[in-house]
């Protein structure tokens, strides 16, 4: 392709900056064109959200110099990187739930009317003409709490426009949104895009970069790795860019050879709850990998939590070794020895302002009480075995667990419930939100608990990583079981893909 | 009209929030917004069916009301912006007295305009002082205040010998609450005042929104660019001089200055903006509700006198009433 040569939107050159002496970003380059969408990755730890939050004034440089649209900047604060042209699109969204999608859009920035007064009708009527020239359709008066993520996030974009940001960095986007949203998402950036607008986009997942992106910059250790267009470079080289090494493929499947014989460690038979779980049968096995496909609403993250015992079964029954359990409250699954990796880490698997350590022993005081007290040194120590079992990089386990990266966050949870020696793990989402080294450790976490015995049942919306550690999966379709197909018997990802569809082959 | 993408389609054609927006839609009425007007008519509609022989509806008892309520108005709408910030002042009741003490030394000491300034000046300390410790040191301000509420209410009884201190000066006394104006008593004009710019401030100025926007949510009025630290430090000031005004209007209705004055005024304060409809979180706040929060509070007080209960008796019912509005304001 011939490339035009377009005018740089940001120019950030030499960039370093240390935390406590912690080099975090070291002489690190990075261009955005104007009208480029440019898609920026790394590990856990590599300096993507430092060197972000630089760009959006939050941090201070230590060295280095940012220019934007040509022009040499000093990004002391929040408001000069606004008034630069520099929006954000938080991954944690950035607005205030009482307000309506109007004020949030002003906020800072509101219209005044007669006298100074805020004049809220002539911000509505402003925050219409944003959303049309977005051609979206968001009622600009309704209040933030009462409506989806997918509408945050427009608001969110709108609020940048509004303020006539020619820079926009989206963090991790899709996260959070069904598939249609995130389709929409992608439409709307690509208009964005011709108007002249550059977008920053951090994802984890491949196919979005390919789908969006012009060109990747990678960082790894805080390092500049890899600038160059999508058209030059293979997913395996963005993959190795970002880790840091070849990956023994974690993605191929590995048949496991499960015995299958005797008495299934879980059995559900017939399983209804609510107006999502309408008929759902399986048995599981020690040492099986059962994973449950199907699209959002089909009843997944509901199944996870009826066999959890939060929410409560309607008709059918639960059987554990062979033996009929009442799985009535958390407690009760608990000590069946049922453990659950929820959907929403941040709001469901942790306390986010309680220590790494607290978080570990939550589930585990029982075993390390002392009497009536709390036996502090073993729980030290047991928590220091599981944070080494997992890998979790944390520097000092009494440091609050929000400050993890979202990858170690999600090991900490998982190691939180192994704590338990569960023998029934209920994964959902394990891997949502984190980069592709921690979802290959994660993936080859769930191959050893299952080798160790342990039977697993993964929900996943990622096919790949469903058919990389699945032996047997489970198609569910508006609540009932469609499918149960071998491992061995799916061919492809399209043919689960379809599947799921309920395309019949 | 361009091209309009219907993107994530969760309330297909009648757009998103529709639902529970329209305010008088059928089934749609979202009443927990108005229970305290709905509350403040019941109750009020009872005791007139109830006491209406009894005196209850005769202009000086409705003027009764108003009156003693207005000390308690003032503080409340200064709270109102505190409790909306997702921030708390126990302080405000012993501030007032503290106030009502030092403005009242001040007067008989140096005169009217002294004594005014002296009793503002307790307001500016302490509110420095709350909101340095809040923003600054990031200690939260229930502690903050709480300890302040010892503070203050220890020294105005220290420096007076817990004797009360008459004020003398009939300007002051008329000014700060003691005077009528035509029919209407000062007093109440004054609260008027302050619903009055209360209101306006905290729905119509970009610092009433920069206060609900770090109550409702500090990080993402951080990141857009507000000032958190400084509207935290603002809205304790506030509120710490605007208790000051009000032990002002204690000390020149009562001729005096007396570190009881004030005193258990925090909580009467907070339950009438908690009635009033303001989030206890933070992020959503009405001082008219304010208002009626705090005129019902004063309606149950009346009501509950006329009734010839006793002190005692008023404090259970009108705990009992209190607990009840605020469950039924809650939503879900």
């Amino acid at each position: 392709m011939t490339a035009e040569p377009r005018p740089p939107a940001v120019t950030m050159r030499g960039i370093c900056k240390a935390f406590d002496g912690v080099r975090v970003l070291q002489d690190v380059d990075f261009d955005v064109l104007q009208g480029e969408i440019h898609a920026l990755a790394g590990g856990n730890g590599a300096g993507k959200s430092t060197l972000m939050k630089i760009l959006q004034g939050v941090y201070s440089l230590d060295a280095g110099e940012i220019s934007i649209a040509g022009e040499p900047v000093k990004l002391g604060s929040i408001h000069d990187a606004r008034a630069a042209g520099v929006g954000m699109v938080f991954q944690e969204f950035s607005l205030v739930p009482s307000f309506t999608v109007a004020q949030n859009i002003f906020l800072t920035t509101e219209p005044k009317g007669r006298g100074g007064l805020l004049d809220d009708k002539e911000a509505a009527r402003r925050a219409r003409t944003v959303f049309q020239r977005m051609e979206v359709n968001v009622d600009p008066n309704a209040k933030i709490a009462d409506l989806g993520t997918a509408y945050w996030q427009l608001t969110e974009i709108a609020k940048a426009l509004a303020q006539d940001a020619k820079v926009l960095i989206m963090d991790e986007p899709t996260a959070s949104l069904a598939k249609h949203e995130a389709d929409a998402l992608f439409e709307l950036a690509g208009r964005l895009k011709v108007e002249g607008v550059s977008i920053i986009y951090i994802s984890h997942r491949m196919d979005e970069i390919y789908r969006l992106a012009d060109r990747i910059t990678i960082l790894r250790d805080g390092r500049w790795h890899l600038t160059e267009a999508l058209t030059d470079v293979t997913p395996e080289q963005i993959v190795e860019g970002i880790v840091g090494r070849q990956l023994e493929d974690a993605l191929q499947y590995r048949d496991r050879s499960v015995v299958t014989g005797g008495v299934p460690l879980l059995e559900a038979r017939g399983l209804r709850s609510g107006s999502r779980v309408r008929d759902v049968s399986f048995s599981l096995h020690p040492g099986e990998i059962l994973g449950i496909a199907g699209l959002m609403g089909s009843g997944r993250t509901e199944l996870a939590r009826c066999l959890f015992g939060i929410d409560k079964l309607d008709a059918g029954e639960v059987l554990l070794r062979g033996d009929v359990v009442d799985l009535g409250d958390t407690r009760k699954a608990i000590s069946s020895g049922v453990a659950l990796i929820p959907e929403d880490r941040r709001k469901q698997g942790l306390v986010l302002d309680h220590s790494v350590r607290d978080n570990l022993l939550l589930p585990l005081l029982g075993s390390i009480r002392r009497g009536l007290l709390l036996d502090d040194r073993r729980g030290t120590s047991l928590a220091r075995a599981l944070i080494e079992r997992f890998t979790v990089k944390a520097a000092n386990p009494s440091r609050p667990v929000r400050l993890l990266s979202g990858g170690n966050q999600q090991k900490v949870v998982i190691a939180k419930w192994l704590g338990t020696d569960p023998d029934v793990l209920v994964m959902d989402e394990p891997t949502a939100g984190v980069d592709i080294g921690t979802k290959n450790e994660i993936l080859g976490m769930i191959r050893e608990l299952a080798d160790a015995g342990k039977a697993v049942l993964l929900i996943s919306s990622e096919y790949p990583e469903l058919l990389a550690v699945s032996d047997r999966v489970l198609v569910l379709r508006e609540g009932r079981v469609v499918d149960d197909l071998a491992r061995e018997s799916i061919p492809d990802e399209e043919h689960l893909q379809l599947a799921v569809q309920g395309v019949r082959t | 009209m361009s091209r309009t993408t219907s993107v994530p389609p969760a309330a297909p054609s009648s757009g998103p929030g529709a639902s529970r927006k329209i305010p008088l839609g059928l089934g749609g009425f979202d009443w927990h917004r108005y229970v305290i007007y709905i509350g403040f008519v019941v109750v009020f509609l009872v005791f007139a069916a109830l006491l209406g022989d009894r005196g209850f509806l005769s202009s000086n008892n409705l003027l009764s009301i108003l009156r003693q309520t207005s000390t308690i108005t003032v503080i409340a709408v200064a709270m109102t912006y505190v409790i909306a910030c997702a921030e708390i002042d126990l302080s405000v009741g012993s501030v007032a007295g503290l106030s009502s003490v030092v403005s009242a030394m001040a007067v008989s000491n140096w005169g009217l305009v002294p004594g005014i300034l002296a009793g503002l000046g307790v307001g500016f300390a302490v509110g420095a002082i709350n909101g340095g410790l809040v923003s600054m040191l990031n200690i939260p301000s229930f502690l903050v205040t709480l300890g302040m509420l010892g503070i203050a209410a220890g020294v105005a009884q220290w420096v007076t010998g817990s004797a009360p201190v008459p004020i003398l000066n009939d300007t002051f006394n008329l000014m700060f609450g003691g005077g009528d104006i035509g029919p209407i008593p000062g007093r109440i004009v004054w609260s008027a005042l302050f619903v009055a710019l209360g209101a306006v401030v905290l729905a119509k100025t970009r610092f009433g929104r920069q206060v609900l926007a770090t109550g409702g949510n500090r990080i993402a009025a951080e990141f857009t660019g507000v000032n958190t630290k400084k509207i935290k430090f603002q809205v304790l000031l506030i509120s710490s001089v605007v208790a000051a005004i009000a032990g002002m209007l204690y000390a020149g209705r009562l001729q005096s200055g007396r570190f009881q004055w004030g005193a258990g005024d925090e909580l009467s304060a907070i339950a009438a903006v908690i009635l009033g409809g303001t989030s206890l979180f933070g992020g959503a706040g009405s001082v008219i509700g304010t208002l009626f929060g705090a005129l019902l509070i004063g309606l149950i007080n009346n009501g509950l006198i006329l009734l010839g209960l006793d002190t005692s008796q008023q404090q259970v019912i009108r705990g009992a009433i209190i607990i009840l509005a605020v469950a039924l304001a809650r939503k879900r």
